[in-house]
């Protein structure tokens, strides 16, 4: 289990146990994390799983797949510090991990 | 008025085969989708990536199996209506009156909704301002490219709308291209086609640079921009476009007095019938106990819900179960001798 940080644009913050494995997108959604739509399911079809990670976090992701940037420019608001969560997959690594949520998906 | 058995809302893959069920059980159906083509997500959005569980179907591109399933269903000869959307939805005694945004009207027996995660809209600028000059001066699609002649015309987005309209309107306009990063998702013709039309002068390109604030009361003066480092620019224009993909909203749907479960349509697991009595929902958009977003499960949910239409549809006839490979009526109905 890896310890995951989602804050709310309201600032409301939310620690959660992840399985490692699973998506930073399927941590919000099995833990009822409001603000995380993940409209596809996490087929990266869509950018409905946007989050923002700060830069000491962002730099010790995995490296973004092909095409989610391509998917991140028809997010809202995206900005450099845009990622997907449906393609962060949790792992030791990522203990600590914290992401901040958009206003709004849509 | 198409007066019918069926009104299936939604082309996508559950959509088609549920148009498919309803032909094998006897039914008619006409086919209504907000977009131009058929396949809906498959299409719209993974037209070329691999899908791997499809039954019996090794492997298939979300286009290949569109292609399929619309031959499947081509002895039907069924109705569709690309391109529309349907807007309001009537009891009428024993049957349901549809309107669409174009003003077509159906008179249905039930209303099959298949819409996915709803229907495919253009995404907006998320600054508030914009939504007072929208279809004034600043669009989302172009219907007359007249209107942009010797005007300057600020394009944002990355992907092939952005970069055909900017290569399109740099003959007839001053072309702004306006994208939050270096990289374009276009086709790689395109690109090339815009950096060669940017060294001649003829687009400019301002990348890391997304839209911050608009100056201007009754008519847009001035827009800034706001470059990733933080920096600002202030930038003369007449016109904005915005081309940042489609998202998909429920819309009109949420006033058809349907229970909702966040963006999802609760039914039973019986026939897939929704607290309407002649209105079902499969696919992505019904959520159940259980519920997987699995284009399978379309597949069964529509041929459930095919068969829930039935009694709707021919109250006085009882419908029997019949095998495709033996049912001679069946047999008819797809036109094999």
């Amino acid at each position: 289990m890896t310890k995951i940080k989602y804050i709310e644009h309201n600032g409301k913050q939310h620690e959660v146990n992840v399985a490692n494995d699973l998506s930073v997108m399927e941590g919000a959604v099995q833990n009822d994390i409001p603000g995380i739509d993940a409209d596809c399911g996490g087929g990266m079809a869509c950018a409905t799983c946007h989050v923002y990670v700060k830069e000491d976090w962002f730099n010790k992701l995995p490296e973004k797949t092909e095409g989610e940037d391509d998917m991140l420019d028809q997010a809202y608001k995206p900005s450099p510090s845009s990622r997907l969560s449906c393609q962060i997959t949790v792992s030791d690594e990522l203990n600590g991990l914290v992401v901040h949520l958009p206003e709004k998906q849509l | 008025m198409i007066d019918t058995d069926v009104l299936i809302v939604g082309a996508g893959p559950t959509g088609l085969f549920c148009a498919h069920q309803l032909g094998i059980v006897g039914l008619k159906c006409e086919i209504v989708d907000n977009l131009n083509k058929l396949g809906g997500q498959c299409i719209e959005l993974y037209p070329d990536k691999p899908i791997y569980d499809i039954p019996a179907i090794p492997e298939c591109t979300g286009e290949e199996l569109t292609n399929n399933l619309i031959e499947q269903i081509k002895p039907f000869n069924f109705n569709f209506h690309l391109n529309d959307r349907v807007e309001e939805v009537k009891k009428d005694k024993n049957k349901w009156l549809v309107k669409t945004n174009k003003g077509k009207e159906f008179k249905v027996s039930s209303i099959i909704i298949a819409g996915g995660v709803g229907s495919f809209e253009p995404r907006k600028f998320s600054l508030k301002e914009c939504e007072k000059f929208e279809g004034k001066e600043i669009f989302y699609s172009i219907k007359d490219k007249n209107i942009f002649n010797n005007k300057t015309v600020s394009i944002f987005g990355g992907g092939d709308a952005a970069l055909d309209w900017a290569i399109e309107l740099s003959a007839i306009s001053k072309v702004q291209l306006i994208h939050r990063r270096d990289e374009f998702r276009g086709a790689q013709a395109s690109v090339n086609k815009v950096k060669e039309l940017n060294k001649e002068g003829k687009i400019e390109l301002l990348t890391k640079y997304q839209l911050s604030s608009i100056k201007g009361d009754k008519k847009i003066e001035s827009i800034s921009i706001k470059h990733d480092d933080g920096d600002t620019k202030n930038i003369k224009t007449d016109y904005l476009l915005g081309f940042f993909g489609l998202i998909m909203q429920l819309g009109p749907i949420t006033n058809w007095r349907l229970n909702l479960d966040k963006k999802h349509i609760p039914v039973n697991t019986e026939n897939f019938e929704t607290n309407q009595k002649g209105i079902f929902a499969i696919g992505d958009i019904c959520t159940y106990t259980g519920k997987l977003k699995l284009i399978l499960s379309g597949f069964h949910e529509g041929a459930l819900a095919a068969r829930g239409c039935f009694k709707y549809a021919r109250p006085n006839e009882k419908l029997r179960f019949e095998f495709t490979t033996t049912s001679k009526s069946v047999h008819n109905r797809l036109g094999i001798k």
